[in-house]
């Protein structure tokens, strides 16, 4: 049996992974698309309204994908950072820094979305809740590595210096979270957790994944299409850049 | 080794007596904004006994982060730090001789100092105690952990600023299981089991972070 070399791997050069995503994103964007129409029809018009909640829980199909992707974007970013620290891989450090804006900003919507259903649920737009807390910490984090992939001048001191940053941060998120735990059992009585939701309905549940998956394809197409100008600024001046894309606009003018 | 190890100690030393300006920056800073929160809070005994964990620690912190950005910054612009990495011992250990000597200079008089402030905001006794007690891993973690910002800011723009917001996340941990030690000891409670965590947390960054410092640093330098 011949040896087979991994094709996949070839997505690691900047020419390949461009042109992929060339491919790629109209079919995620238009499977994204529909999961979030049917998750909106099936989350606001089929799924009936909460018998303690009302209205206000369905702020959940948005808050909960959000919450997810938060943390799993960070770990993703930390995991890039690992393979551009070892292999010195550089579409590691550019998919890190793709996934860097769209992670922060579903922490924010976590925040946020979490802070209007909180306050008709609970009574108050912020509660010092574990997981609240490390969410808050998790923003400040994603806000240390964009800024610090800005302030270095050099872009592979910057590359490097951020994976390591996103890295030690990884380790950290679960000493935060369960620090965090510690500390609110001891300054808060029984402590409203937002886990603790009797079990869901399955109208509800559908429109929950409909809506995670929408929000996954949102967190994958918006990465990669970044990716893909950093691609660009950074390979501006490359022949394929220059074959591939400027002289295919260039002939239509000449045309 | 051990030779080079001793007089790279005693070099890391005198450096820092030529350096006093640093410490008494520190020194002042910390005392003088733990004094601002009575005077912004008013003095009332019960309501500073029950903020004293809180804002003693938090003021360790922010002193702590002061002279965070010279950790290594004018031995960058001198060039030491290229002879650093090329000294035949592992730099994480020079590193770890570096933050130790820098944790005896800026941490330490914090830790001696502290239970002046905690006079102020009434505690006594075995209070104070504990007060030292937690602020001592508590300050040196807090100079590890700052360390690994330092190492990672060395070459960016907006020094200060930048290396604060990095280190403040990670800082998070020690500041609630020292504060949090500190007000159940306040409160009559057992500070045993957050004590523990606290060490423990040290016995954890002990090796690990003077390794992420010295990855860092090869970054920035080479």
């Amino acid at each position: 049996m011949s040896e087979q070399p991994i094709r996949w791997l070839k997505f690691s050069s900047p020419k390949h992974f461009y042109f992929l995503v060339e491919r790629l994103a109209p079919w995620l964007t238009g499977v994204g698309l529909l999961a979030l129409l049917l998750g909106l029809y099936v989350g606001f018009i089929l799924a009936p309204e909460d018998y303690q909640q009302g209205n206000s829980y369905r702020i959940m199909f948005l808050h909960v994908p959000a919450a997810w992707l938060s943390m799993l974007i960070y770990l993703l970013m930390a995991l890039y950072g690992l393979i551009h620290l070892v292999w010195r891989v550089r579409m590691a450090d550019i998919m890190a820094r793709a996934l860097a804006p769209t992670g922060m900003l579903f922490c924010a919507i976590a925040l946020w979305t979490g802070a209007l259903w909180g306050k008709p649920t609970w009574g108050a737009y912020w509660v010092w809740d574990a997981r609240i807390t490390t969410q808050l910490i998790l923003l400040f984090l994603y806000a240390g590595y964009i800024a610090l992939h800005h302030a270095i001048d050099d872009r592979h001191k910057a590359a490097q210096a951020a994976s390591l940053l996103a890295l030690v941060g990884s380790v950290n998120v679960p000493i935060i979270y369960f620090s965090v735990q510690w500390w609110n059992t001891l300054h808060q009585g029984a402590s409203i957790a937002p886990g603790s939701s009797p079990t869901m309905a399955t109208v509800m549940f559908v429109a929950l994944m409909l809506m995670t998956l929408a929000c996954w394809m949102y967190a994958i197409v918006v990465p990669l299409r970044r990716a893909q100008t950093l691609i660009l600024l950074s390979e501006g001046r490359s022949q394929w850049v220059r074959d591939g894309l400027l002289v295919k606009q260039g002939g239509d003018r000449h045309a | 080794m051990g030779a080079m190890l001793w007089s790279l100690l005693r070099a890391e030393l005198i450096t820092y007596l030529w350096r006093q300006q640093d410490l008494w920056v520190v020194v002042a800073f910390y005392l003088a904004i733990a004094s601002l929160f009575p005077l912004a809070v008013g003095v009332e005994p019960a309501l500073l006994r029950q903020m004293a964990p809180g804002v003693i620690w938090v003021c360790a912190l922010l002193a702590s982060l002061l002279a965070l950005p010279r950790l290594f910054a004018d031995d960058h612009h001198s060039g030491i730090l290229e002879q650093l990495l090329l000294l035949p011992l592992s730099l994480s250990v020079v590193v770890w001789v570096r933050i130790f000597c820098y944790w005896l200079w800026s941490g330490l008089p914090l830790v001696l100092l502290s239970p002046l402030l905690g006079m102020q905001y009434g505690l006594h006794g075995e209070e104070l105690l504990w007060l030292v007690a937690t602020l001592l891993p508590g300050t040196l973690l807090l100079a590890l952990f700052g360390a690994i910002g330092a190492a990672l800011t060395l070459g960016a723009r907006g020094g200060g600023a930048l290396l604060a917001l990095l280190i403040i996340p990670l800082c998070v941990p020690v500041l609630i299981l020292g504060a949090g030690a500190l007000g159940e000891a306040l409160a009559g409670g057992d500070p045993m089991p957050w004590y523990y965590l606290l060490l423990a947390l040290l016995l954890v960054a002990l090796p690990l972070a003077p390794l992420a410092t010295a990855a860092a640093l090869r970054i920035t330098v080479d």
